[in-house]
């Protein structure tokens, strides 16, 4: 049984991303890294990767 | 699977069962877990175990001659917008009022989601934007019987697999599936916490809400925790003022009816960084624990990257890696094993769940049962309260989930084993 996103239910579409506290130099290198390491299977065929997950059915 | 049980609804040697769901999705049910750790540990595991399907099916693509990768993953929608989520079951002790227990847990349920939310990007026409909780906006009712038909956030299927002139289920499916521990602890933790005291008669703030799905899709899409909700009795309050109150209400019966151990004071903890974090916008504060926090910092760090917008596909793509369960592949475990997700629980506990059930509860017999009768030539069948080997022999019925031991049993294992 497909069901869409709801997209009206009261909150605000356009409501501000809140700006997250810078996190310690030492994690964000790390987090970085981990980036850089995986940004290329990433970035392969994306919106085709994305788009092609979909169940059938399902609860 | 079908090696394992001759079909597609199986119970595995852990004593967790595994089995196709409705939209060919596998789905895994820990078995009965009287301890956190043992629960985080048999869900863990359950991870593993489907995860191990993969090689198998790979396998089997490359001999149909089908060039290909499986991914699988724990997360809550595809891109169609079909949802699954996460389902908890809480044993509780059955009461005339079941309903009206259950619905007093509601507005528990809602707010929770800043706090134990899996985090997402929701689309929309309008732009991209991010969200709490993805399961939000599947949810129509609060409680209902049915779970494919209608979309509530308790199923109140009167279904214990216990005792049931003693108790009855709390099957709570409004929840997110979450990959990190320490998001799990807190998730099962506090709703736990809510359940003791609700059951011990204490007094709890009324929080009613006036509109149950308006409400939670107000507090899945307002990161701010500002936005307020209103209650059946007129006030406006924000999910974290209400969780706030939960929490204070379950700090003052600490050293009570809550007993005081180790690990409330993690959940405790927890909970009240996880409020504060959303109170003071510092999600740092819960960055390496709470499955929204840690996502919402992957997805902020990648798209300053990326310089895109927040609805580009290849961020799309990066929540889908973060989900996979894959321990060489997923995003999570990446994440693992640079520090930058906390754990609960050891890499050994996790290995162990897979083949041994929790010792503590009903599913060590089952374990135990199953592993013989698997070890022998015999057939038997299995379900959450039977066990039995096919033929002329008696059923042993388990009706106490909390009773671990069992003479029955064990002459039905010395039978087997001796066979």
């Amino acid at each position: 049984m497909p069901q869409t996103h709801s997209s009206s239910h009261g909150y605000e579409d356009d409501a501000p991303e809140p700006m997250p506290a810078p996190a310690k130099a030492e994690s964000t290198d790390a987090l970085d890294s981990l980036l850089d390491e995986i940004d290329d299977s990433l970035q392969t065929n994306a919106e085709e990767f994305v788009r092609s997950f979909v169940q059938k059915g399902g609860q | 699977m079908v090696e394992w049980g001759r079909s597609s609804n199986v119970f595995l040697p852990n004593a967790s069962r595994l089995y196709i769901d409705v939209g060919a999705h596998p789905e895994y049910a820990t078995a009965e877990c009287d301890t956190l750790t043992d629960l985080i540990a048999s869900d863990k595991a359950g991870e593993r175990i489907v995860h191990d399907l993969i090689a198998d099916g790979e396998r089997r693509l490359s001999e149909a001659g089908i060039d290909g990768t499986i991914h699988l993953y724990k997360n809550n929608t595809d891109s169609a917008g079909n949802s699954y989520g996460c389902h908890e079951n809480y044993l509780v002790r059955r009461r005339a009022d079941f309903r009206a227990f259950a619905s007093a847990l509601l507005p528990f349920l809602i707010t929770r989601q800043v706090v134990t939310g899996a985090g997402c990007i929701t689309r929309t026409p309008q732009g991209a934007h991010y969200s709490f909780s993805p399961r939000a906006d599947h949810m129509w009712e609060g409680l209902s019987s049915a779970t494919t038909r209608s979309r509530p956030m308790i199923n109140t299927r009167d279904e214990p697999h216990a005792n049931a002139e003693l108790y009855r289920r709390m099957h709570v499916i409004v929840g997110d599936s979450t990959m990190a521990e320490p998001t799990a602890l807190l998730k099962v933790g506090a709703t736990d916490l809510m359940l003791r005291l609700m059951e011990a008669h204490a007094v709890l703030p009324d929080f009613t809400l006036a509109n149950e799905m308006q409400a939670i899709r107000t507090v899945a899409h307002d990161m701010t925790g500002t936005a307020t909700v209103e209650l059946a009795d007129g006030r406006h309050l924000s999910a974290v003022d209400i969780q706030w109150a939960y929490l204070e209400a379950v700090q003052s019966h600490v050293d009570g009816t809550i007993e005081r151990t180790a690990e409330v004071d993690k959940i405790l903890d927890l909970w009240e960084r996880g409020l504060r974090a959303v109170r003071e916008q510092r999600f740092d504060l819960v960055a390496t624990e709470l499955d929204w926090a840690i996502k919402h910092r992957l997805v902020t760090r990648y798209q300053e990257r990326l310089d895109c917008s927040l609805d580009d596909p290849r961020l799309a793509r990066l929540e889908l890696a973060f989900h996979d369960v894959s321990p060489q592949r997923g995003l999570y475990y990446k994440l693992l094993d640079q520090g930058l997700v906390k754990r609960v629980i050891t890499e050994e506990e996790i290995e162990r769940a897979k083949a041994v059930a929790p010792t503590s509860t009903r599913a060590r017999l089952r374990g135990e049962f199953i592993k013989a009768a698997l070890g022998s030539s015999l057939d038997y069948t299995v379900d959450w309260v039977h066990l039995k080997l096919t033929g002329a022999h008696q059923t042993v019925l388990l009706k106490d989930p909390f009773r671990n031991e069992d003479a029955r049993v064990q002459a039905l294992v010395k039978e087997i084993e001796g066979h």
